[in-house]
């Protein structure tokens, strides 16, 4: 732990924080999911959030996006222009619209009745109603509402063909394939023009041609736009080929935090994985040692 | 003091009443999911049948007791009433099971329509007025309690213990919750589903069938729209004891009851119907689970 | 179905043996359910004491049909649904290409509805007219406005309301209470009527904002019936049970008048024949401008953001809060959108009666209206128009079938029989198509090609 936090601290100080979690706490009942949890994701990196099933990985996402309220705790979202947000205190749908932070679902949430192209410009409502002057204006037929629904297209026609979805445009959500759904549900999320994409296990249930599609497109959201990634995985292979910071949860606390390497050898995290109990973790790191010193 | 135990009285015996009806309600949407809008008529059929029976009894045999025409009465509204339920589940409502969900709320108001329509038809639009069956009244410290209440809560008291005792503790009961838990599991375990739903149907219509009796007995008169507002009340209560559950039903409907009767004593007659439908509006916007329900967690 | 397909082929005379059995099943159960209801007859004599008729001619008349109809069921209809099933299935679906009447439907209903009371004057006379324009025209017009209405919040939005008469009321009473009180002209209270009803709707959406399915329909019910009670109980104002009479009549925009009295008379001005046809006529056209009215807007909001945000809340709440949408100003606006055209409506009932009371605005209204938009395949308007011309217009037919009294006697009345075809046929329209006469959804914009959604894909929402 000391280690740990020793290298975090390192790194903070030359990187740029845009998402601050301290001191999270979050309570159901008489289970305390998140216990005191503190982390930090950076400007234009993809940051992990891992752990075993149940560790609290969502919960914390849920806490992030305004889903749940927090039983204590901070979570601050700063933006490229400097402007802060206490995103513990702003209802769910203003952490999107004001604080610039989107985010998919672990079961992914479409609206299944509506094409394609028509899930994208649901994404682009807020910018829309300004410029449709809250309907009325665009009710009556001014043309600022025109031009800012061409632009809508625009967008979404550019996210979709960075989702390879242009050729399924105008087919009900619902009809897509499963890797392409969550594609979507990126492409949707991104419409929203959000500094930080929070991504709830993108890659769960895809077989690896999806897999490497969905890498395609996360490539791509850096590039495009500079936003930074926050995402969720229980699976450490996929985590550790596209992440640059990697923080694990267990039993709602963290247990490591650094670049992907220095998890991946990190003896809590392969204990927490492989669930030894307390007093073998000495035995784990000894083991780990031991097979660093073979290979080298 | 007497004047609020003699409203508490009429307050159970309306509320007996209502939490008879309520378990149908309360059992039907616990077991599919679905407001049953047509239970109430299922009442108003049951209490045309008690009216029919004892017009036969009346004519056929002069003199027969009142205890075995109440009972010849009861008997024949709850077999009538399960026959036509049971039909009507399997006529209008299994076709649409695990369909849009709709479907089946609009088939039940149909329904409801139908049935209260198809009374009106055949046995005309007039109120059904009889002589009355019990009338002794006794004198418990000066307040006034009828022997119709006695009837009537004695009865509600006894069906619902076998009630519980079936639901409790008979493998027809033990399905009958299985299947309101996860209906595919309890199918895979081998519970006729179908069957276990008929049974519900039947099960609730037969209660309601028992409180159409008492009302028609109670109220001495019975006309073919009158599904509608108790069956929205036993809604109410089914919905303030916290839907799906059986005691939560019957706390209820007694509930209901009571605040109907001690409105109408203390404020106003008129707006006793608005009391109660504030109360439903109030407790679903506040507590929807109702007093005895689970809450409904939403997951993200 | 596959089983039966087999037995088909294995034996007939198994089939006809399976049939018998449930004919005499059906039959039975009929008799059980019929027996006290149809056998005997609860009736009062001269003294008002109730005394039984008896009626087992009826009865049996009730059992054979329900046996005679499973045995032909069993026999006949389910054999070959399931072979014309089969053949469905092996023949690859051809794509039929829209005729001519399906691609332009909007607008050749649009021409007929204009012609509709001409070609009524023409063929039954000015004064023959009167009954094709009020009651089936006016008539079928209104519950299209209403449920083309409701259709904003419940079809859309997928919110499910039960007391969407409450906002009928409103606007009628507003209009009857402020013409009788102020004097004031239909054209300005119409809006005034419209936007009182929006108030209503946004006061009785808001706290129902939290409440999902079910819920939020048993709170719309019970609303609408506390509404219809205050109507009631509140005779200051209303005048109770006794509701308020001699609504003044619409004038064509201050013009011309409809009152006889008047100078500006239409009849009179025009040198025409006094006659009530005319200002049905013009009525007629009122509904039809406001139906129209109540399209265009919906058509026009279904692509403008917040159309599109009310039906992604219809499929998904959380997704669209994720997505940044303040899904309580997008529930309010679609009760209030509703209510205001429920409201429009009400002020033109009170306007073509003449008459409110709380009578009009039973739950028993609500929910006719609820089944137009339900059985008319929810979100469709084309659709909704089909329910409430087949739902509405089929059961005021019956009060033409006076021939049906040649057959079953001069005491037979056919409008008894309306609400009771409606119930059933609400049964049976939901049994057959549970999705509503139009299924599919029209998507709001598109990049290639307008493809209409399946209604498989679509959601009910929550409510």
């Amino acid at each position: 732990m000391a280690s740990a936090t020793t290298t975090t601290a390192a790194t903070t100080m030359t990187k740029d924080v845009i998402l601050k979690v301290e001191h999270l706490s979050m309570r159901f009942g008489g289970l305390m999911a998140i216990n005191d949890f503190s982390f930090e994701a950076y400007r234009g990196e993809i940051t992990a959030l891992i752990g075993p099933n149940g560790a609290g990985k969502t919960t914390v996402f849920n806490c992030i996006t305004g889903f749940y309220k927090p039983t204590m705790g901070m979570i601050t979202m700063r933006q490229k222009s400097g402007k802060e947000y206490l995103l513990e205190r702003l209802p769910d749908f203003e952490i999107t619209k004001q604080a610039k932070v989107a985010r998919t679902f672990q079961n992914i949430r479409l609206f299944s009745g509506l094409t394609v192209l028509e899930n994208l410009l649901v994404a682009q409502h807020n910018n829309l109603m300004r410029a449709s002057g809250y309907t009325i204006l665009g009710l009556l037929g001014f043309p600022a509402y025109k031009q800012a629904s061409k632009e809508s297209i625009e967008l979404a026609k550019h996210w979709l063909e960075r989702a390879s979805l242009i050729d399924r445009a105008d087919d009900p959500a619902g009809d897509l394939p499963y890797g392409a759904q969550r594609r979507l549900e990126i492409a949707r999320a991104m419409c929203t023009g959000p500094e930080l994409l929070c991504l709830d296990e993108p890659a769960a249930g895809l077989n690896p041609r999806e897999s490497l599609a969905l890498n395609d497109l996360l490539q791509g959201v850096r590039k495009d736009t500079g936003a930074s990634i926050l995402l969720i995985e229980h699976d450490m292979s996929v985590v550790m080929e596209i992440s640059d910071h990697v923080v694990v949860l267990e039993y709602g606390q963290k247990i490591s935090d650094g670049n992907p390497e220095f998890v991946k050898n990190d003896p809590k995290v392969i204990a927490a994985y492989l669930g030894v109990e307390d007093d073998e973790v000495e035995d784990v790191i000894a083991e780990v040692e031991g097979e660093e010193g073979g290979l080298k | 003091m007497q004047y609020f135990v003699q409203q508490l009285v009429n307050g159970l015996t309306l509320g007996s009443i209502y939490g008879m009806i309520a378990i149908g309600y309360t059992m039907v949407y616990g077991i599919i999911g679905m407001i049953n809008f047509a239970h109430g008529d299922i009442f108003m059929l049951g209490g045309f049948a008690a009216l029919i029976v004892f017009l036969v009894l009346t004519s056929l045999f002069a003199g027969v007791p009142v205890v075995l025409a109440l009972l010849v009465m009861m008997i024949v509204a709850m077999l009538t009433a399960a026959l036509w339920n049971w039909t009507i589940e399997k006529v209008a409502y299994r076709p649409l099971r695990g369909s849009f969900r709709l479907a089946p709320l609009i088939t039940a108001i149909g329904m409801s329509i139908a049935l209260s329509n198809f009374i009106q038809v055949t046995q005309g639009p007039r109120n059904k007025p009889i002589p009355p069956l019990v009338s002794s009244v006794y004198d418990v410290f000066g307040i006034s309690i009828s022997l119709k209440q006695i009837i009537i809560i004695a009865v509600t008291a006894i069906l619902l213990t076998i009630f519980w005792y079936i639901v409790n503790k008979t493998p027809l009961g033990r399905a009958q919750r299985a299947t309101e838990q996860d209906r595919k599991m309890a199918a895979l375990l081998g519970i006729d589903v179908d069957r276990t739903i008929s049974v519900t149907f039947i099960m609730g219509a037969a209660l309601a069938a028992v409180a159409g009796t008492m009302y028609l007995m109670y109220y001495g008169v019975v006309v073919f729209t009158d599904g509608f507002i108790p069956g929205v009340k036993a809604f109410t209560a089914a919905v303030l004891g916290g839907i799906g559950s059986l005691p939560g039903a019957v706390l209820g409907g007694l509930l209901i009851g009571l605040i109907e009767s001690l409105w109408s004593a203390y404020f106003s007659i008129d707006y006793k119907d608005v009391a109660t439908f504030s109360i439903l509006a109030i407790v679903l916007i506040f507590k929807p689970s109702g007093i005895l329900g689970r809450p409904e967690v939403e997951k993200v | 179905m596959s089983n039966m397909t087999n037995k088909l082929e294995n034996a007939g005379g198994d089939l006809t043996a399976r049939a018998l059995r449930e004919a005499f099943y059906a039959g039975l159960i009929s008799l059980g359910l019929f027996f006290l209801f149809v056998g005997l007859k609860s009736d009062q004599n001269i003294l008002n004491e109730l005394i039984l008729v008896q009626r087992w001619g009826l009865l049996a008349v009730f059992v054979i049909v329900a046996a005679v109809g499973r045995f032909f069921v069993v026999a006949y209809l389910q054999p070959l649904n399931a072979r014309r099933k089969a053949s469905k299935d092996a023949a690859a679906t051809t794509e039929t290409r829209e005729g001519y009447i399906k691609r332009n439907f909007t607008v050749i209903a649009g021409v007929l509805l204009i012609l509709y009371p001409i070609l009524a004057v023409a063929l039954f006379g000015v004064q023959g007219s009167l009954k094709w324009v009020d009651n089936f025209g006016i008539q079928i017009l209104i519950y299209v406005m209403l449920a083309w209405g409701l259709n904003i919040v419940v079809g859309l939005a997928g919110l499910l309301d039960l007391g969407y008469v409450a906002f009928y009321a409103v606007g009628a009473y507003s209009y009857a209470l402020l013409s009788s009180h102020f004097g004031l002209s239909f054209w300005l209270l119409l809006p005034i009527a419209g936007l009182l009803a929006a108030c209503w709707g946004v006061v009785l959406g808001f706290p129902v904002l939290r409440l999902r399915g079910d819920y939020l329909a048993i709170v719309t019910l019970a609303f609408g019936e506390i509404i219809r009670l205050v109507l009631i109980n509140w005779t200051e104002v209303t005048k109770g049970t006794f509701g308020v009479s001699g609504i003044a009549k619409a004038s064509v925009f201050g013009i011309w008048s409809f009152d006889i009295s008047a100078p500006n008379n239409f009849a009179k001005y025009f040198d025409l024949p006094m006659s009530s046809a005319y200002y049905k006529i013009f009525l007629f056209y009122l509904i039809l401008a406001l139906a129209a009215l109540t399209a265009y807007v919906t058509i026009r909001l279904r692509r403008m953001p917040i159309g599109r945000a009310w039906e992604a809340l219809r499929e998904d709440e959380i997704a669209c809060r994720s997505l940044g949408i303040n899904t309580v100003t997008t529930k309010l606006t679609a009760f209030a959108t509703g209510a205001m055209f429920g409201g429009f409506a009400g002020s033109f009932f009170a306007v073509r009666q003449g008459f409110v009371s709380p009578e009009s605005f039973v739950f028993l209204e609500s929910a006719v209206i609820l089944a137009i938009v339900v059985l008319g395949g929810m979100g469709s308007l084309t659709g909704i128009a089909i329910a409430a011309v087949v739902m509405i217009g089929g059961t005021e037919i019956l009060r033409e079938l006076t021939f049906l009294k040649s057959i079953f006697g001069p005491d037979f009345t056919p409008e008894l029989y309306r609400m009771l075809i409606f119930g059933l046929a609400m049964v049976v329209v939901m049994v057959w198509k549970p999705r509503g006469f139009v299924g599919s959804r029209e998507p709001t914009a598109f990049l290639n090609e307008r493809k209409a959604v399946s209604g498989s894909f679509t959601k009910e929402g929550h409510g």
